[in-house]
C-alpha cells in the first residue's frame, strides 16, 4: 500500500553534506583559500559586491568560495547577510572626481587633463590563452610612475563650461531607498540609477547592447570611463569638516549622447550614467546606455524599444528576484498540476463525446469554428 | 509538538528585526482595513530564494510570539521538502514550537492548499504569494493594474472568464480562480486549487497573504465574503473525483494523482496529510 513519502529533512540534510563535498573537491589539491579570491580574482569579487550591494571584499571572496563560483548564487549570499545589518550612518555624496585614479579614458578627446591612463585593463591584450599560467609562472611587478598623476578633472564638466552638455545638478531631494520600500512605479532617476547599479551584468549588457542595435538608440560616446579609489565620508555631529571613514574602489562611466533641445532650449549634448563597486567597467558602461534609454520620456523621445520601457527592465533587472522566480519551477507543484489534470481529462472526455456525436449524426457540426468566431468577437468586445 | 533546543544566535526573535516586523505589523493592520487590497510593504531580502515563499515567511516572522505553535505544509503536506525547510528555519530562528495537526496551531504557513480542516476562532494561516496581481497576466504593467484597481475597472476578467467559456466550454483557471473580497476587490487567493475557494469565505481565522519578491502583502479578515468570479449561467464550481481517497476513504478531499507504476497504474490520496492520518486514526 501507498504511503505518504516521509524522510525529506534526512535527504536535505545529506544533499547539502554532498554539495559540500563537491565544493571542496578532490582533496589532493589544496583548499582554496578566501584571500586568493580577493586577491586573485578580483573581478569577480567586483561584481559580487556591486550586485550584491555590499563593499566588503572578504565576504564578497568569501561568497564566490561557498557558490563553488556560481555568481548569482554568491550575490545571493551577499545579498542575504547585507539585509541583517544594522544601518549606522548615512554616506555624504562619493565625489568621484577626486577619485585616485588608476584608470581613466575618454573616446572623445584624444587628449584631455590629466591624461589617458589605461590602467589594469584586458583591453589590447590579445586573447590568446597563456598556458604559462598553467604552470604557475612569476609575473612582473608593474612599472611605475615618477611622479603623481595631476589631477584629472571630469571631461563631461570640461563641456559643461561650453554650455555642451546638460547641467546635473542636486536637487537636494532625499533619494528613495530601494532596500527599505517597495518600488512605486513611475520612479524617478536617482531610483531607475539604484535599481540598475544592483542589477544583473549581462541583463543589462544585452538590453544596452540592443540599443545600439537599433532598439532605442541614443548614440553614445564614452565621455569618460574611470576606475580608482573615492574617500567615503559622513557628516557627524561634533565636527563641522566631514569624517573620512575609509576609501573603496569605484568604477564611472559617463556617457555622452545625443541633443535635445527645443524651441525654448538650445539643443545640448545628454547623459547616461553608470556606476558601481569595484573593477566593474562592462557592467558601468551597460548601466549608462540603459539608464540614458530610460530617460525617453523625459527627453521628449518615442519609447519603442524594451530598453526604454521603464517597468519592464527595472522589474526584471535584480539577478537575485530573477533566479528565485525562475527556481521555484523546482518546488512541487501537484496540486496546481492536478487541477490541470482534472480539467484537461474533462474537456478531452467532452471532445471525444462531441466527436463521436458528430460522426454518428453525419451532419458534421464544427464546434470548435463557432468557439474561434466567439473568441474574436470577445477580443473585438475588449478592444 | 516538538520545541527545538536552541535558536540561532547572532539573529533577532525569528530572523527580522523588531523595526522590520513592526513596519510589516502595520502593513498587515492596512491590509486587513482594507481586505483584498494589496498594500506594498519594504520586503526584505531572506536568506531563501524570492519564489520560495520568502513574502509568507516575512509575515510568519512578524506575527509569531514565543509561545506561538507553527506548522508549515507545501502541497497540503507537512513533508515536502520546503515546508521542512521553512520549518526548520523557524525552528532554528525562533525556537518555537512547531506541530502538524492544524487543529494545534495557532500559525499556519502554506503554500498551494488551505487545510480541509475548517479554520478556528484566533488561527493565523498565511499563504505565499507569487504573483499577487489577478490582472497581471491581462495587463502586465503596474501602473495601469493599480489604476483598473481604483476605478474597480474589472471587465477584463470577466472578459478572460467568457473567453475560456468559449473556447473550451468551461472557465479554464483550475487554480489562483479570482475572487471579489468583500464586494470590492479583484484579488488573487495565490495559486490554490479552485477547490480552496469556498473555504476563503466567511472562514473564521485570519487569512494573511504574502509576496517577497513582489512586495505586496494583503488579507481576508474572518467572517469576510469572498465570491469566486463566475456567470449566471456559468456558475463556479471546484473539482471532483470518481473515486474516494484510497487511504481514508474521504470523498470530499483535494486528492493527489499518485503514479504507482509505468503501466498506466495510479491512485488517488489525500493532499492534506495531517487531515487524512487523522481520519485513518479515528477509524483505528
Amino acid at each position: 500500500m501507498y504511503v505518504a513519502v516521509k524522510g525529506g529533512e534526512q535527504a536535505i540534510a545529506n544533499a547539502h553534506r554532498w554539495l559540500a563535498d563537491r565544493r571542496r573537491g578532490p582533496r589532493q589539491t589544496p583548499e582554496l583559500e578566501v584571500a586568493q579570491v580577493d586577491g586573485q580574482l578580483r573581478l569577480a569579487v567586483s561584481r559580487v559586491m556591486a550586485e550584491g550591494s555590499l563593499y566588503d571584499p572578504e565576504l564578497a571572496a568569501l561568497a564566490i568560495k561557498q557558490a563553488s563560483g556560481d555568481m548569482v548564487e554568491a550575490v545571493f549570499l551577499l545579498r542575504a547577510y547585507r539585509t541583517t545589518l544594522p544601518r549606522l550612518a548615512e554616506t555624504l555624496p562619493l565625489d568621484t572626481a577626486a577619485m585616485r585614479i588608476e584608470r581613466r579614458i575618454s573616446a572623445t578627446y584624444k587628449d584631455i587633463p590629466g591624461g589617458q591612463v589605461l590602467g589594469p585593463t584586458y583591453d589590447y591584450t590579445h586573447r590568446l590563452l597563456d598556458f604559462l599560467q598553467l604552470a604557475n609562472g612569476e609575473v612582473e611587478a608593474p612599472a611605475t610612475a615618477d611622479a603623481v598623476l595631476e589631477s584629472c578633472p571630469q571631461v563631461l564638466e570640461l563641456l559643461d563650461a561650453e554650455g555642451l552638455i546638460e547641467r546635473e545638478e542636486d536637487d537636494g531631494a532625499e533619494p528613495y531607498d530601494i532596500t527599505r520600500d517597495p518600488p512605486d512605479f513611475p520612479v524617478d532617476r536617482a531610483t531607475r540609477l539604484q535599481m540598475l547599479a544592483r542589477g544583473d551584468e549581462g541583463y543589462l549588457l544585452a538590453l544596452g547592447y540592443s540599443t545600439q542595435r537599433g532598439y532605442g538608440r541614443n548614440h553614445p560616446f564614452a565621455g569618460e570611463i574611470r576606475l580608482g579609489m573615492v574617500e567615503v565620508e559622513i557628516a557627524v555631529e561634533e565636527s563641522e569638516a566631514p569624517l573620512c571613514i575609509g576609501e573603496i574602489e569605484i568604477s564611472e562611466c559617463q556617457m555622452i549622447n545625443q541633443f535635445g533641445g527645443s524651441r525654448d532650449a538650445a539643443p545640448q549634448f545628454t547623459r547616461g550614467y553608470g556606476l558601481a563597486f569595484g573593477h566593474n567597467e562592462r557592467k558601468t558602461m551597460a548601466m549608462a546606455l540603459v539608464d540614458r534609454a530610460l530617460r525617453a520620456e523625459e527627453l521628449g523621445e518615442t519609447a519603442a524599444g524594451p530598453a526604454q520601457q521603464a517597468e519592464f527592465v527595472l522589474a526584471h533587472a535584480d539577478s537575485v528576484e530573477a533566479a528565485g522566480f525562475v527556481s521555484h519551477l523546482k518546488l512541487p507543484h501537484y496540486v496546481d498540476f492536478q487541477s490541470e489534470l482534472e480539467l484537461l481529462r474533462r474537456l478531452r472526455r467532452e471532445h471525444a463525446t462531441r466527436c463521436a456525436a458528430s460522426s454518428d449524426s453525419g451532419a458534421g457540426v464544427d464546434t470548435d469554428i463557432d468557439a474561434t468566431t466567439s473568441v474574436d468577437q470577445a477580443q473585438e468586445q475588449q478592444a | 509538538m516538538s520545541r527545538s533546543a536552541a535558536t540561532a544566535s547572532g539573529y533577532n526573535f525569528a530572523y527580522l528585526d523588531e523595526q522590520t516586523k513592526r513596519m510589516i505589523r502595520r502593513g498587515l493592520l492596512k491590509a486587513v482595513a482594507i481586505p483584498g487590497y494589496q498594500v506594498p510593504f519594504g520586503g526584505r531580502e531572506m536568506p531563501m530564494p524570492y519564489g520560495w515563499g520568502t513574502g509568507g515567511m516575512q509575515l510568519t516572522a512578524s506575527v509569531l510570539g514565543q509561545d506561538d505553535v507553527l506548522k508549515v505544509i507545501d502541497q497540503g503536506a507537512d513533508d515536502t521538502t520546503n515546508a521542512v525547510s521553512i520549518r526548520a528555519f523557524f525552528e532554528r530562528v525562533a525556537g518555537v514550537a512547531t506541530t502538524t495537526a492544524t487543529a494545534e496551531a495557532d500559525v499556519i504557513q502554506t503554500r498551494h492548499r488551505i487545510p480541509e480542516q475548517p479554520l478556528r476562532r484566533g488561527q493565523l494561516l498565511v499563504f505565499q504569494v507569487p504573483i499577487p496581481e489577478p490582472l497581471r497576466f491581462i495587463e502586465p504593467s503596474e501602473e495601469e493594474t493599480r489604476l483598473m484597481h481604483a476605478l474597480e475597472e474589472y471587465g477584463v476578467m470577466h472578459v478572460k472568464l467568457y473567453e475560456d467559456i468559449a473556447r473550451h466550454g468551461h472557465i479554464a483557471t483550475t487554480y489562483a480562480y479570482p475572487v471579489k473580497v468583500d464586494g470590492r476587490y479583484v484579488t488573487d487567493p495565490s495559486p490554490i486549487p479552485k477547490f480552496d475557494n469556498p473555504k476563503l469565505h466567511m472562514a473564521e481565522g485570519l487569512m494573511l497573504f504574502g509576496a517577497g519578491r513582489e512586495k505586496r502583502l494583503y488579507a481576508i479578515p474572518p467572517y469576510t465574503r469572498v465570491e469566486s468570479l463566475d456567470f449566471e449561467d456559468h456558475p463556479f464550481e471546484v473539482q471532483q473525483w470518481e473515486a474516494p481517497c484510497e487511504i481514508c476513504g474521504a470523498r470530499d478531499t483535494f486528492l493527489d494523482e499518485v503514479i504507482t507504476d509505468d503501466r498506466g497504474g495510479r491512485m488517488f490520496v489525500c493532499s492534506d496529510t495531517d487531515y487524512c492520518q487523522s481520519r485513518v486514526e479515528e477509524v483505528a
